[in-house]
Formats: C-alpha cells, sequence, structure tokens
C-alpha cells in the first residue's frame, strides 16, 4: 500500500516546527514515530499535505523527576519507557502501559506523546495518564501552555491541541508514599489495541484507607474515559474486595463501549468491571498495604 | 509529485544514496532503490515484521517508516548478516534447528532476534517469544525459531567467554 | 528397509535443509523480487459495494497522470473475449466486470505506470459509477425466492450450485427411525483464509521478437498453469513458460487463477514489456480464495453402549460469488464423504448442496485435501456430543468404535478404502504423554472449586494424496505427477518435478529418496521445480500430495535408474545381473563383495564405457499414477484452561501424536506439524472472514484477520506411530495437512469439555473469549 503525496520537512527546532505548522495550517502534521500517521496514509485515511518530522529535533527525549513532577519529554520513544530504571522502581503503571503497546518493533519507534496527541480512544496512555491525573505540555506559537488531562481528549481523534501546537511534555505529580497503580490490558493477541484496559492509581492514607483513586479506560468510549463515580466512591473507603467490585462496577456503569469485531458491548462492560477489580487489587498490592 | 531529495545510508557498511520522494517507504527504498530484496512485505498495516530492519541498531517496521526519516543513518539488514564468509549464529541457529521452511518470514525474525540478543544474551524461551512478538510466521510455529534463538546465545555465549578467557 | 548412512543421508535422517543458506542470507527469489529491465507496475481497481451495478467506468483522469501507461476495463477485455475465465470448479469468473460487480474488492479496472507508486494514484484517479444493489449475505437465505439472483450470465435463474450426495440414505433413514441414542450437532466451520505471509503476485513478459510469453507467478500448480494459458489465452502452450519461484507459503492460496494474473499477462501481450502485479495484503485477504464456510448438520444414531450405528450429513457450503474451489472434477465437495472419520458406521448418508452468496469466491483446499478439514472436524465434535448424550468418556466412545486394524483395507460405507491404520495405538501414545486419566482426576477436583479446565480429543483420519488418475482430475487434467532424475556422469545428479515447494523443504526430502534409492548422497543431487520449461509436466503441491504422488515418481523413476544401472555394473564385472546384489550405493558380486562397482562408478561408465548395444546416459522419468489415496491419521489431546473473568482461553498442553507411515525427513515432518497445529490454532480461536448484511467484509487486514505471534502459541509436544502405507513405493503418506484437520476439533472439544457440566455442547469457532463469557455470564459465573 502506498501513502499520497506529501511535501517534507525535518525542523531542527520546536519554533520551526512550531512556524511550520502555522505556515501550512490544517494541511499539515506532525510526524513524531508515525505508528499510527503511517499506516493510515498508507490506508489513504490520512492524507497530510505537509509532513513535519521532529524526530531529529533535541531535548524532547527524557524520563526525570523534577519540582515535584515526572516529566517525560513529548518525544520519549514506548521502548525507552520500558527500559527506564526510574519507571521501573517508582512509576510501574506507565511501564505496564508501555510494554502491552503494539510490539517490540513499534515500541522503538512510537512515542507517548504521539500515542496521547493521536486521540485514538484505543491508545494505551489516556487511561493511565486519566489514572495518574497527567498534565499535558503543548508548545505553541505563544509558548507553553499547560492542559490537564481530563480537558485534553475532546472527542474521537481529536484533542485540546490547536493546529499550530505540538505536545512536548507530559507531567505526572509525583505520587505521595502508599500510592500504587497498575493498568491491565485484554487484547486478543500481542499487537492488538485493546479490547478493554483498565488503569487504577490509588493512595492509600495513613488509616489503610483509600486518599486518592483515578481509574481510566481505554477504548470504551469516543476518547479514553475517566471512571470519576468509581474513583469517588473509593475515597475514604477500605480496599475491602466488596468495596472494590462495587468501584468496578460503577465503572463498568460508566464505559461507553460500542460492539465491534473484539465482542459486543455487555461482553466489554464485564470486562471493564473485571480488569478494574484486578488493577485495583494490583495497585491496592503495590501501594504496599 | 513532491520534489525528490536526496537519502544516504550506511547500509551493512556500505555507504548508498539515491534521489527519493518524501513518501517512499523505507522497506521499498531498500528494495529497490538499493536491490537489496532479502528485507520482505507481507502487510500493509505494520503488523507482520517481514519488513523488520536494524535502524540505528534498533529493530524498525521498514514499511511504517519513510525513507527520508532514515537519511544519514545506519542500517542492517539480512544481507549483512554473515561476517568474512561465515553465518552469524543466529542463522546457523535457524538452520540447524529448523527454524524456518518457506524463509518468507527469516529475513524479519532474524533481525528482531539480533536485537534482542544485543538487549539480552541469555534471554528465556519466554522472553525470547515476546522478543519476536512483532514478526508473524505462518510456516514453522515459532517453536524451532525459540530454539534457533536460544542455539545463537549459547554459541554467542561461548564465543563471549573464550574472547575473555584469551584477554586475561 | 535398509537405513542408509548419514553421509547419504537416504529415508529417515533428519538432513538440514538444502534450500535454507540462501533464505537465511536474503537471497531467495520470490515474485516481487524478480525485476526486470523496463518493468513495469499494475495495480487493480476494485468495488467498494458487494452487490452493484456497473454504471460506468471512466478513465480519463487516471489516463492523464504522468506516468500512467494502459487502463483496462472489463469493457475492454469484453472485445477480446477475455472479460471472464473459467474456474477450477467448472464455473466461471470474472476478469475485470462487465454488468455487476458481485462481491466487496471485485476487480474492475486494471492500471498500468511506470512504478507502484504512480500506480496507486492512477488507481485512486478510475471513476466508476456504481447502483448499489441489495446484498445477499446469508448463505441460507440464497435459495429464498426473494433473494436476488446473483449470477445473470447463468441460464439457471438460481443462486444454487450444486446438489452433491454419497451413501445409502433409506438404511441410514432406517438404522436412525430405530436408534435408541441419537446425538446431534450444528457446526459452522466459519470463511478463514489461508493468508501466507508472501500474497499473490506475477511478473508477466512477452517477448514480442521472439512471441514468447513468460510469467514469474506464485503458483502451487505451475504446469497446470501453464496449460489453462493456453487454453483460455489462445497463445500456443509451447510459446508459455511459468516460472514459479521461491514461494513465501501457499497453504492452498496459490492454486487458482487470479484475475490479476491475467490481467498482467493481458498488459505485457499489448505494451510488450514486462508487467509486475503484487497483491496488498488487503487485496489478498479480501478477494483471493477463501476456504471453508461449511454450514454443517452431523447426526449419530447409536445404541446405548455407545456402539456407533450410523452417521447422516447435511451441508451447506457457500462459494461466494463465483465457484473458483479448487478441487476434482467429480467431487463437488471434495473429499468431505471422508466424514466418517475413524469410525465404523454401518450406514451412512451425506448431502451438500452449494450456493452463490455476495461474498469473495472460492472454497480451496487450506491447508487440506479438499474438504478433509470440515469432514474431519464435524465427525470429532459429533462424537464428543454423543459422549455428552451418554454420559460416556469420548476416549472410552472413540476407542469402542474405531476400525479395527485388522479391518484393513477398509471399506466405508461412504465408498473410500482406508489403506491402513491403527487408531487406537496412536490413541494409546496420546493418553501416555498427556497422562489422561491423572487430567481427568485434577478436572473433577477443580470443578468443585468453581474453577474450569477441560480436556479436548480428536481422532482424525487423512485422506490425501490426489490420483487415482481414474478418478480426479483438476479441470480435465488427470491427477498424476512426476519425476525426472539425470545422474550425470561424475554420480551426482539432478531431479526435476512436477510438484513445486512453498516452504515444504522439497529440494531436500526428494533427494533424500533418491539417496535412499541409489545410494548417492542426498548433497549430490539438486532439486528443481517450478519451471515449466524444464521440468516434467505435474499438477503442483497441495492436499498433501507431494510425498504420495511425486515422492513416489521419484523412488520409481530411481529404481528405473537402478535396473539400468545393474545391467551396466553386470558389463563393468563381467558378471551375470542374476548374481549381483544391490545395497545402497553399489553392485556387488553375490559371495564375493569385494567384486563391486558404486553407482558413481556406474554413472561414469554410462557415458564412458556403455555397454555394447545399450544407449548413454543415466536418466529416468516417471508419471506416477497412485492406486489410491493415503490415509494418515493421529491423535490429538488438547488441555485448556479458562479465564471465568475474561472469557480467556489458555492452552496449557497440546499433545500431537501423527502417523504417516514411513517418514522421509523426521525433522521437516515435525516442522510441518508444529506449522500445521499453529494454523489450527489460529481457525478455532481466532479467525474469520466476517462480513456486514451489506457484505462490507470484516477482517480483511492483518488487524482483524488475526494470525497468533510466538506469544499466543503453545509449546506442542510430537510424537509418532508408524503404519506403512502397504501401497506407496517407500510406505509414507502425507503430513502436511493433518495438523491442521486434526487439531481445530481438539481444541473446540477441550473447551467444550471445560463447559459440558454446565450443559454446553458446542460453541462455534472462532472460540473467542467473548463467546465463552457470555455463556459463563449467563450461568452467573464471571466474577
Amino acid at each position: 500500500m502506498i501513502p499520497p503525496s506529501f511535501e517534507y520537512f525535518r525542523p531542527a527546532t520546536i519554533s520551526e516546527a512550531v512556524s511550520l505548522l502555522q505556515q501550512h495550517g490544517d494541511e499539515a502534521k506532525i510526524l513524531s514515530g508515525g505508528q499510527s500517521l503511517i499506516p493510515m496514509m498508507k490506508l489513504r485515511l490520512a492524507r497530510p499535505g505537509f509532513l513535519i518530522d521532529i524526530n531529529r529535533i533535541s531535548g524532547l527525549s527524557y524520563i526525570e523527576e523534577e519540582g515535584g513532577f515526572l516529566k517525560i519529554g513529548g518525544l520519549t520513544r514506548e521502548a525507552e519507557l520500558e527500559a527506564s530504571s526510574l519507571l521501573h522502581s517508582r512509576y510501574t503503571i506507565i511501564l505496564d502501559t508501555a510494554s502491552v503497546i503494539a510490539d517490540p518493533q513499534v515500541r522503538n519507534l512510537a512515542t507517548i506523546g504521539g500515542n496521547l496527541a493521536h486521540g485514538d480512544p484505543a491508545n494505551d496512555h489516556g487511561a493511565t495518564m486519566l489514572a495518574l491525573g497527567a498534565q499535558i505540555v503543548a508548545t505553541g506559537a505563544k509558548g507553553q501552555r499547560i492542559i490537564r488531562i481530563e480537558d485534553f481528549f475532546v472527542s474521537l481523534f481529536t484533542t485540546a491541541l490547536t493546529h499550530d501546537e505540538i505536545l512536548t511534555e507530559i507531567r505526572i505529580p509525583v505520587p505521595p508514599p502508599k500510592s500504587g497503580g497498575a493498568y491491565f490490558k485484554l487484547e486478543r493477541k500481542v499487537g492488538d489495541f485493546a479490547t478493554v484496559a483498565v488503569a487504577a492509581q490509588i493512595t492509600l492514607d495513613g488509616g489503610g484507607a483509600c486518599q486518592k483513586a483515578g481509574i481510566g479506560m481505554t477504548n470504551v468510549g469516543a476518547t479514553p474515559l475517566k471512571a470519576k463515580k468509581a474513583e469517588d466512591f473509593l475515597r475514604g473507603k477500605k480496599l475491602d474486595a466488596a468495596n472494590i467490585n462495587h468501584s468496578a462496577q460503577l465503572a463498568a456503569d460508566e464505559s461507553q463501549p460500542s460492539p465491534d469485531l473484539r465482542g459486543p458491548a455487555e461482553y466489554k462492560k464485564g470486562l471493564v468491571k473485571e480488569l478494574a477489580k484486578r488493577a485495583l487489587s494490583s495497585a491496592l498490592q503495590r501501594a504496599g498495604s | 509529485m513532491a520534489k525528490k531529495q536526496l537519502v544516504q545510508v550506511k547500509i551493512n557498511g556500505r555507504t548508498r544514496e539515491a534521489m527519493v520522494e518524501p513518501r517512499l517507504l523505507l522497506v521499498h527504498f531498500i528494495r529497490e532503490s538499493l536491490q537489496l530484496t532479502g528485507t520482505h512485505i507481507g502487510c500493509d498495516t505494520s503488523n507482520c515484521g517481514a519488513c523488520t530492519v536494524l535502524l540505528n541498531g534498533k529493530a524498525v517496521k521498514s514499511c511504517t517508516m519513510f525513507a527520508v526519516q532514515a537519511d544519514g543513518g545506519e542500517l542492517l539488514t539480512v544481507e549483512g548478516l554473515m561476517q568474512d564468509g561465515q553465518f552469524h549464529p543466529l542463522q546457523e541457529g535457524f538452520k540447524q534447528e529448523h527454524g524456518l521452511q518457506c524463509g518468507f518470514c527469516t529475513p524479519g525474525m532474524l533481525l528482531s532476534a539480533y536485537a534482542l540478543l544485543q538487549q539480552n544474551s541469555n534471554p528465556t524461551d519466554q522472553q525470547i517469544r515476546w522478543g519476536i512478538s512483532g514478526n508473524l510466521c505462518r510456516c514453522t510455529g515459532y517453536q524451532n525459531i525459540v530454539k534457533a534463538v536460544q542455539f545463537a546465545a549459547r554459541k554467542l555465549g561461548e564465543g563471549k567467554s573464550v574472547a575473555q578467557g584469551g584477554s586475561k | 528397509m535398509q537405513k542408509t548412512t548419514p553421509e547419504v543421508g537416504g529415508m529417515g535422517h533428519s538432513l538440514k535443509r538444502k534450500e535454507d543458506p540462501r533464505f537465511l542470507q536474503g537471497k531467495g527469489n520470490y515474485v516481487d523480487d524478480v525485476n526486470l529491465p523496463g518493468m513495469v507496475y499494475g495495480q487493480l481497481v476494485r468495488s467498494p459495494y458487494a452487490h452493484a451495478r456497473l454504471k460506468s467506468v471512466n478513465t480519463q483522469n487516471a489516463k492523464k497522470l504522468p506516468g500512467v501507461l494502459a487502463i483496462t476495463t472489463g469493457a475492454d477485455l469484453e472485445k477480446a473475449g477475455l472479460s471472464w475465465m473459467p474456474t477450477l470448479s467448472g464455473d466461471k469468473q470474472m476478469v475485470l466486470a462487465t454488468g455487476k460487480v458481485l462481491f466487496q474488492a471485485q476487480e474492475v479496472a486494471f492500471v498500468v505506470a511506470e512504478d507502484r507508486y504512480t500506480a496507486a494514484d492512477a488507481a485512486e484517479l478510475v471513476e466508476v459509477e456504481y447502483e448499489e444493489l441489495p446484498a445477499l449475505v446469508d448463505p441460507h437465505k440464497s435459495l429464498d425466492p426473494k433473494s436476488p439472483i446473483l449470477r445473470e450470465d447463468r441460464t439457471e435463474k438460481s443462486n444454487h450450485i450444486f446438489h452433491w450426495e454419497v451413501g445409502n440414505k433409506q438404511s441410514t433413514e432406517k438404522t436412525f427411525s430405530g436408534a435408541p441414542v441419537k446425538a446431534k450437532v450444528d457446526a459452522i466451520f466459519q470463511r478463514c483464509h489461508p493468508a501466507p505471509l508472501e500474497t499473490c503476485g506475477c511478473v508477466a513478459d512477452f517477448n514480442q521478437a521472439t512471441s514468447k510469453l513468460t510469467i514469474w507467478m506464485t503458483s502451487q500448480a505451475p504446469h497446470a498453469h501453464r496449460t489453462l494459458f493456453a487454453l483460455v489465452g489462445g497463445i500456443p502452450e509451447n510459446n508459455i513458460r511459468v516460472i514459479s519461484p521461491d514461494i513465501g507459503g501457499g497453504f492452498g492460496n496459490k492454486v487458482p487463477i487470479y484475475p490479476g494474473y491475467v490481467c498482467a499477462v493481458v498488459a505485457s501481450l499489448t505494451l510488450g514489456v514486462p508487467v509486475k502485479w503484487i497483491e496488498t495484503r488487503s487485496e489478498n485477504l479480501q478477494s483471493t480464495g477463501f476456504a471453508r464456510d461449511y454450514h454443517m448438520t452431523a447426526e449419530i444414531a447409536a445404541d446405548k453402549s455407545g456402539k456407533m450405528r450410523a452417521l447422516r450429513v447435511k451441508t451447506l457450503a457457500d462459494h461466494g460469488a463465483f465457484n473458483a474451489a479448487a478441487q476434482p472434477t467429480k467431487f463437488p465437495a471434495g473429499l468431505f464423504s471422508i466424514c466418517t472419520g475413524s469410525y465404523d458406521f454401518a450406514d451412512s448418508f451425506c448431502e451438500v448442496d452449494g450456493v452463490y452468496t455476495n461474498k469473495a469466491p472460492g472454497g480451496i483446499a487450506y491447508r487440506c485435501s479438499f474438504r478433509v478439514t470440515e469432514a474431519a472436524y464435524l465427525i470429532e465434535r459429533a462424537v464428543d456430543v454423543l459422549a455428552a448424550e451418554l454420559k460416556m468418556d469420548p476416549v472410552e466412545l472413540r476407542r469402542k468404535n474405531f476400525i479395527p486394524p485388522a479391518a484393513f483395507p477398509y471399506k466405508s460405507p461412504l465408498g473410500w478404502t482406508y489403506d491402513s491404520g491403527d487408531y487406537d495405538a496412536a490413541m494409546k501414545k496420546a493418553l501416555d504423554m498427556v497422562g489422561y486419566d491423572a487430567l481427568r482426576k485434577e478436572q473433577a477436583e477443580k470443578r468443585k472449586k468453581g474453577e474450569l479446565m477441560g480436556i479436548g480429543v480428536a481422532s482424525f483420519t487423512e485422506i490425501v494424496g490426489a490420483g487415482p488418475a481414474h478418478t480426479f482430475d483438476i479441470a480435465g487434467i488427470k491427477m498424476f505427477d512426476s519425476a525426472e532424475i539425470r545422474i550425470h556422469p561424475t554420480g551426482k545428479g539432478i531431479c526435476r518435478m512436477g510438484t513445486k515447494s512453498q516452504g515444504q523443504g522439497h529440494e531436500t526430502t526428494y533427494a533424500q529418496i533418491v539417496a535412499q534409492e541409489l545410494g548417492i548422497p542426498a548433497a549430490d543431487i539438486s532439486v528443481e521445480e517450478g519451471d515449466t520449461d524444464t521440468a516434467p509436466y505435474g499438477l503442483g503441491t497441495y492436499a498433501s500430495r507431494s510425498t504420495p504422488v511425486s515422492g513416489a515418481a521419484t523412488a520409481m523413476a530411481a529404481r528405473k535408474i537402478r535396473e539400468k544401472a545393474k545391467k551396466i555394473a553386470a558389463f563393468l564385472l563381467e558378471a551375470s545381473e542374476e548374481d549381483l546384489e544391490w545395497e545402497p550405493g553399489k553392485f556387488y558380486v553375490k559371495g564375493a563383495p569385494a567384486k563391486s562397482k558404486t553407482i558413481q562408478e556406474i554413472a561414469f561408465a554410462a557415458y564412458t564405457n556403455i555397454p555394447p548395444g545399450m544407449e548413454a546416459g543415466l536418466e529416468a522419468v516417471d508419471y506416477y499414477d497412485p492406486p489410491n489415496l493415503t490415509f494418515p491419521f493421529g491423535t490429538y489431546i488438547c488441555v485448556v484452561d479458562i479465564d471465568k473473568g475474561t472469557g480467556e482461553i489458555k492452552v496449557r498442553r497440546f499433545v500431537a501424536v501423527d502417523d504417516c507411515g514411513n517418514i522421509i525427513n523426521p525433522m521437516i515432518v515435525e516442522g510441518q506439524i508444529h506449522g500445521g497445529l499453529t494454523e489450527g490454532l489460529a481457525i478455532a480461536f481466532m479467525q474469520l472472514i466476517d462480513y456486514d448484511e451489506n457484505g462490507n467484509i470484516q477482517g480483511g487486514t492483518f488487524m482483524d484477520y488475526l494470525l497468533p505471534t510466538a506469544v499466543e502459541t503453545p509449546v506442542w509436544e510430537t510424537d509418532k506411530t508408524c503404519t506403512p502405507s502397504p501401497h506407496h513405493p517407500f510406505g509414507a503418506k502425507g503430513i502436511g495437512e493433518s495438523p491442521n484437520v486434526g487439531s481445530p476439533p481438539a481444541f473446540v472439544n477441550a473447551v467444550v469439555d471445560a463447559l459440558s457440566h454446565l450443559g454446553v455442547r458446542h460453541i462455534d469457532m472462532p472460540v473467542t473469549p467473548w463467546k465463552v463469557w457470555k455463556i459463563l455470564n449467563e450461568k452467573g459465573l464471571t466474577g
């Protein structure tokens, strides 16, 4: 399959990339890892007239803690997330997520920024970032602005980024002690998009009750979804089997799956419940209950 | 048609270049511009991994990348695996353990396995299965491919210990 | 059979493959690797609709694109009388659409351009106007008078293709009416696709100076394809050369002739330059030979002790828009009447009706000997349903009803003569390997705790190696096959065959047959296939026929050479032929083993010191017509664990005991089994070519037509028994397809077994997590 023709730019700096975006308007697309965009171009479902390759812009790939945040550069590859000792020791939920995206070759190129900016409800990082309460740093002509993850996903394949903005960083508040998270994904085979996946991040208080819970869901709506009622229910409660079960049920109720080849909607709701239970239980364990 | 651009790569140790349209896929650049047809195309959707090559040491699917993106990069394809007329231990392993049948997935499989062994020189069977999970094989059922990679890991390990022994 | 030394490498040696070095260096030569001077590229324009009237095809804008050389439409081909072509099932198929399109992705126009990128752009610019018609998707509605008639070209105004029946209807009915126990299963063997990793394609090169047409093509049957090009295209057959180079997997997908090949040939004839056409993956999945789509009902009549008396089978076969099944002329449902399987039924009746729908054409034999896969699945499912009905262990029921070893050659009630078998031996070995009794105990304990595990057993019988020629043909050409062996003066040789390897390792195994018969090391024998200008005529490789037919031809040709070699040896040793003894590699004088001549010495003499009156040279050709098919068999046992929360099924163990008679290369046979089991796993759990109500294909890419990776694939445990074929020259049977035939019922039986205490008797493939979850959810068993 053959992609349509386009003009190619390889800017060396963010500001150069942003001005190219401004110059070419809606016809321009950012080429990051390209692992979603290029297949869509080959299927001729996407046909940008101008492709702005940001892969040679330096300083966009990093994983570090600074100022109370875990900061991940937008161009950081999934494989780099997988290999990060910082994530291994303190952010296993992100590791869970990165390691079940597509396959090894795709993860060598695919970026966390691209994964989020693509706005695909089937992409995995969205749910995890919702669970973690992340912030998105968008860089445009007027400099940087911060978008709360809750406000980032607008509709199917649409995010809060304007056409001349680039997702340059993801910021995650460093979780307090006694926090833990996990991402559970059911896929038909390795490399598939999730039938359903659930991310859960919790923080326990001194008494072992749930101080804070974040629950995100993949591929059960037009955008990655935050299970607000399920989160609210858990606050202040012991994470015992009954409460986890009830919260998981609330998450299932909040999901809006569509039937497809992966199964009927009823099944997907059932999976949300099951995977939410597993993710919460694992989060609890990791929080060191 | 967009203006053609010069793409220069170092492929299997040799510097090669060609003028290409920006939309030219890396796999077509390798197969058609550079006439190295060992790298194959098995799907359109980045699922099968038959087109896997190493770009700057990382396994990538060359059907899901434009040639212009690889400009200035270093590529390794199946044609570059032999050293001094000798099979790489992976090639030897695939032969000894019957890790191939029709041979179509084999080049991509070899390159994925090559990348895996560079990261993990002593993988478990399960790690090998995950390491080649971006490569589909329709013939072997993977079992002998796993054995072939283990064969190579052993052989490379022996080579290393000999080399270490020699340096003492 | 005398075993040769490892250096000679005859039968039974796990020789490393001779074809591997080129593949391992990226030096294979697949069709897309063929690059000829001046070569141009073709691309098909395909229909977005499943059923529509073609109003107009406008190529004006596409032709204006720089680099576009020609665009062919159905109307253009119609003028040349080439808009339709015959299928391998006595039907015909449109090359490029005229009048109506009948399935989504049907071929509508062929664009030729200087490079493939321009061809792709131009294909988008071809403007086709359609008037959409209601699509007929459900084969059960094909015969409904309210459904549209799809094929306006036929004189019969019906969507019915054929009715075929075999067996004794009356006695079967009678047995059923008096039977104390009956079991019934409705089972769909879903539409699936062979999906070899290399798609189909060709390079057609018509040389106007010599009038010779050379076609490099992904062909499992190059000789038959050459004949069809000659018959249909009117080109003298001596002016056509089909070359089937290295093939990246076939599995039956590369047996038919597809419109793209024909279009490339027409374009090359017109333009006088080589034209390359290579399918995309989507084109391969959406338009080329699918397999199965059999909607089956089986009923078994039995007595209370579990003795099975009669089998009754009724099947609806969905062939899509054209009956493009590749199967022998006399068998519209292939060898489906092998459906009595490994069991001794007194009575049986089987009927099949074929119908048209608005789907891709086909019904090809995907890693299968003409519908044996459907048959084996059906009987092995039905036996499990009967076992549940009788509350009997499925192993016990099978063993009670196996055709006993003493009954061979066994005449089945549906007309086949099984050559040999020892079904209980394979069963016993598989039970021991898997530890069956302990597993049943474990299952009982798990059930008490509410955990779900299942054990699935299948004891299949295959039927492979067609001919015999008096019964079997493809498009009129009899199903013999051939081998030609030439021994050179230095004792090395070349063997050429009518078959064509697609990964089966023919270059190694045929050389081993020669090594066994002549004692010449396999390393000294080259094997060549696929070039119709050099190889002897043959019907090709599919339906596990290479070893049973061409393998036999190889042995027979080698034996002819040995006969001549004996005469030369007698001359050289100044002995009479009767006084000579043979051991692999040499003739010696009885009682005087020092007086001997090696085959190499004899070969040299055949060109340098020929006995008076004898023709020079040492070569032979054999066209082998098998007296019967071969009947490989085996027992497979699968153990699954089910995750109640998600419906996921994990194959914990899979034991496969196969019997393919005498084995040429054990390593290659084991590899074939691993591969076939993995394809069976995919069919059982993942794969379906589905259509929505408008005939839009679902699963037309590898994103939705799922091929398992190494992670989903379990570790296969294999072993064998050996019951040689009594009629094959060296006692071999086919093996490539057994694992793909025998494994689907083992997988499904295991899942159904895990749920049988809940009253579950059948689940249609693919057995997906959601189907299992739905059952558990209805029973209130999901978390």
